[in-house]
């Protein structure tokens, strides 16, 4: 009898201690705020896949899409913060310092800033891909693919992020192709695709034969494919947009990441956290090569992505010069994280100056 | 029968109705939408239109959204009264959010009484100097203002980039595009803790009192009315039209660069690439739908401020695409220009005739 009274005791409790753990891990909420619309197929895009992989752990989700970096975020974010939310994803670099701001007033809630660097309280964290290592892999293809020796190169705004990307990809290419050059035009926008056809156009004019970006919209892998040069898809496989244009693509992948944190909150594990993840994290990931592309280069391609990912090759590694011919990174060296994460010189083999 | 007769003379009546009616058409509508795209209208409508102003935070970010669309509206009522039709508040703005900005930044470490109204007189004198390049392009080389000051909108958004970007740049900020913060000297007080309203609305409601006053009870607010009805009239009066050109344009230009101060100095406190989104060009609706007066604008400015915070609230709790807050100023305009119709015209219901 008193043996019976324990058991059931013991298992309801169990029972009970699953049940809440059970509830406490489904009653978590995740809300995303997105720069876009969801509909960009770049950079909102991809995060709202990564959402979309969250709701298929089980979670519950919310976003607010297109939300200005003005004054509005603060509001966004607060309201967020106070409907129930346990993590929010500020998925652009403008929310950095609403995001702090209110994360101040909601210590309970955790915050995930996507590419800032302030964590000014301890329910911050900060997170960001390793694109670099994904643009080695364009550099890779785009010095053996080229004819004319000219690549195009649309950038966004001269920030470290961009020109890092840009430096990896050109040094990547001379690897293969000493005498290629890495024209650039500046958009100075994330998401417009007049411009960005504009300054596809412009490079193809100047004999570019192959356009690599750093601006989100599919208008550039269009133009190409009308033009009739080669180009690479940004943030999302963009192959479906122009089949004979797009070589590959580099994949942003942020759904793991989502998973793993919002997972965290549920199980009271959730810690602040600087991430930087790439291609061996699956944070990058490389689409499928296109059949244009010899086959010994397809191979070469497979093992740089898994030397990239394993650690064993890395994107930044000397001798690397900048445009004057001065030293950056030392023979055998490879470049720290403080140095790519400030990088504002171009290498050399890059044309033009960067805007100041 | 139905019949529609011209008007002898616009009606008055019709003339204030119209916003109301046009607010009204555009529920109706909006309700459809949503009932068509697969929500409950009114549940949708709900949570547009009264549940982000149903707490004291709510109403306070209301009014801080209102403030710079009033503010700007106040001043382009200027200009479009007297048929001087400047599309480019929005430019007038970022370039006093720069001149401003600017100053701020040179006070960055230091606190004082006087940084304020000087980071503040720079904004508006910011804004003045930008209005004033479509002003006398107009009056002195015959330019078509509308042109000039719309796309002076684009370069005052690159000049913005370049500075944010290259020489204004937060030193310790990794290159990114952002200046650093101001002192809280160079702040905008918030009049309540907790809640982000700002002593920018004093700015809007003296603005409104102040035109209000200079529409109704002085001589060049008669003279504005008459430039904007007849040019020639008012040549033939003697009023001077080059001055009185820009003049308003330095009113409006002014209210647009004080605008930009209170973003910049209220709820943002630093300079970065977008300090607004696109107020200047929402404030012409404003203007418009408040009939150019300065009580129907304080409405006006709440009404469409409601749709920005509106759309925020539908999509977090009904998940409805926040884009149809933009659907919504949209659908208002269209409207209230299409009831317009009705000042100029009356619909006559007859009896059937056999």
């Amino acid at each position: 009898m008193h043996k019976i009274f324990i058991r059931s005791f013991v298992s309801s409790l169990v029972f009970l201690f699953t049940l809440t753990v059970a509830a406490v891990a489904k009653d978590v909420k995740a809300a995303f705020v997105y720069i876009g619309p969801t509909g960009d197929h770049g950079w909102t895009y991809q995060h709202d896949v990564g959402r979309k992989a969250v709701e298929a752990a089980g979670f519950k989700t919310t976003y607010v899409e297109g939300v200005p970096e003005s004054a509005d975020a603060e509001r966004v974010l607060r309201q967020l913060a106070n409907s129930g939310h346990d993590v929010i994803f500020t998925t652009s670099f403008g929310y950095m310092n609403p995001t702090n701001k209110v994360a101040k007033e909601f210590p309970n809630v955790k915050f995930e800033h996507a590419t800032g660097y302030k964590r000014e309280h301890p329910n911050v964290s900060t997170y960001a891909a390793r694109f670099y290592e994904g643009r080695a892999i364009l550099g890779t293809i785009a010095g053996t693919m080229t004819k004319s020796n000219v690549i195009g190169y649309v950038a966004s705004f001269p920030i470290p992020e961009v020109i890092r990307g840009i430096n990896s990809f050109t040094l990547a290419a001379q690897k293969v192709n000493p005498n290629i050059k890495t024209k650039i035009v500046w958009a100075f926008t994330w998401y417009d695709p007049g411009k960005e056809s504009e300054a596809a156009k412009a490079l193809i004019d100047q004999g570019a034969d192959i356009i690599a970006q750093h601006t989100d919209s599919t208008a550039i892998v269009q133009i190409a494919e009308k033009a009739g040069v080669y180009a690479f898809g940004q943030a999302s496989d963009m192959d479906k947009f122009a089949p004979k244009a797009v070589l590959t693509s580099v994949e942003n992948n942020w759904g793991p990441y989502y998973v793993e944190r919002v997972k965290a909150v549920a199980n009271g594990t959730w810690s602040q956290k600087d991430t930087w993840h790439g291609i061996g994290d699956g944070m990058v990931v490389i689409s499928d090569l296109d059949s244009a592309m010899p086959s010994d280069l397809q191979a070469k391609v497979k093992k740089l992505q898994a030397d990239l990912a394993s650690g064993k090759v890395h994107a930044f590694t000397g001798p690397i010069y900048d445009q004057k011919g001065d030293l950056m990174v030392a023979a055998g060296k490879t470049a720290d994280d403080g140095m790519l994460a400030g990088m504002m010189t171009y290498v050399k083999g890059v044309e033009g100056d960067i805007p100041k | 029968m139905i019949k529609i007769v011209k008007r002898d003379q616009p009606s008055r009546a019709i003339f204030f109705l119209t916003p109301i009616l046009a607010i009204f058409l555009t529920l109706v509508a909006g309700g459809l939408i949503f009932y068509i795209i697969g929500f409950k209208p009114f549940e949708a409508l709900k949570f547009f239109f009264i549940v982000p102003i149903a707490d004291m935070y709510g109403f306070s970010e209301l009014l801080l959204k209102a403030t710079p669309l009033c503010l700007i509206a106040i001043g382009l009522s200027f200009c479009f009264k007297s048929n001087n039709w400047n599309i480019g508040a929005e430019g007038q703005l970022t370039f006093g959010a720069i001149v401003s900005g600017g100053v701020a930044l040179i006070f960055y470490e230091q606190e004082g009484f006087y940084i304020l109204p000087i980071v503040i007189l720079a904004g508006a004198i910011g804004g003045m100097l930008y209005a004033s390049i479509p002003a006398i392009l107009k009056t002195y080389f015959n330019t078509n203002e509308i042109l000039v000051s719309l796309m002076l909108v684009y370069v005052s958004k690159l000049i913005l980039d370049y500075l944010v970007v290259g020489p204004w740049s937060n030193p310790e900020g990794f290159n990114f595009p952002e200046t650093r913060q101001f002192s809280d000297s160079a702040r905008l007080p918030i009049l309540f803790d907790g809640l982000r309203i700002h002593a920018g609305i004093f700015l809007a409601l003296a603005a409104v009192v102040a035109s209000w006053f200079i529409f109704y009870k002085t001589y060049l607010g008669f003279q504005m009315k008459v430039s904007g009805f007849s040019l020639k009239t008012a040549k033939y009066a003697g009023y001077k039209g080059k001055k009185m050109i820009i003049l308003v344009f330095l009113i409006s230009g002014a209210c647009a660069g004080l605008a930009g101060v209170g973003e910049i100095t209220g709820p943002i406190g630093q300079l970065h690439r977008e300090v607004s989104p696109d107020y200047g060009f929402t404030a012409i609706i404003v203007a418009f739908l408040g009939r150019l007066h300065p009580i129907g604008i304080i409405f006006a400015s709440l009404i469409v401020a409601i749709t920005y915070l509106g759309a925020e609230t539908a999509q977090i709790f009904m998940q409805i695409p926040k884009y149809t807050g933009q659907v919504f100023q949209g659908m208002i305009l269209f409207f209230l220009l299409a009831s317009d119709y009705l000042l100029f015209f009356k619909i006559k219901f007859t009896g059937l005739k056999k």
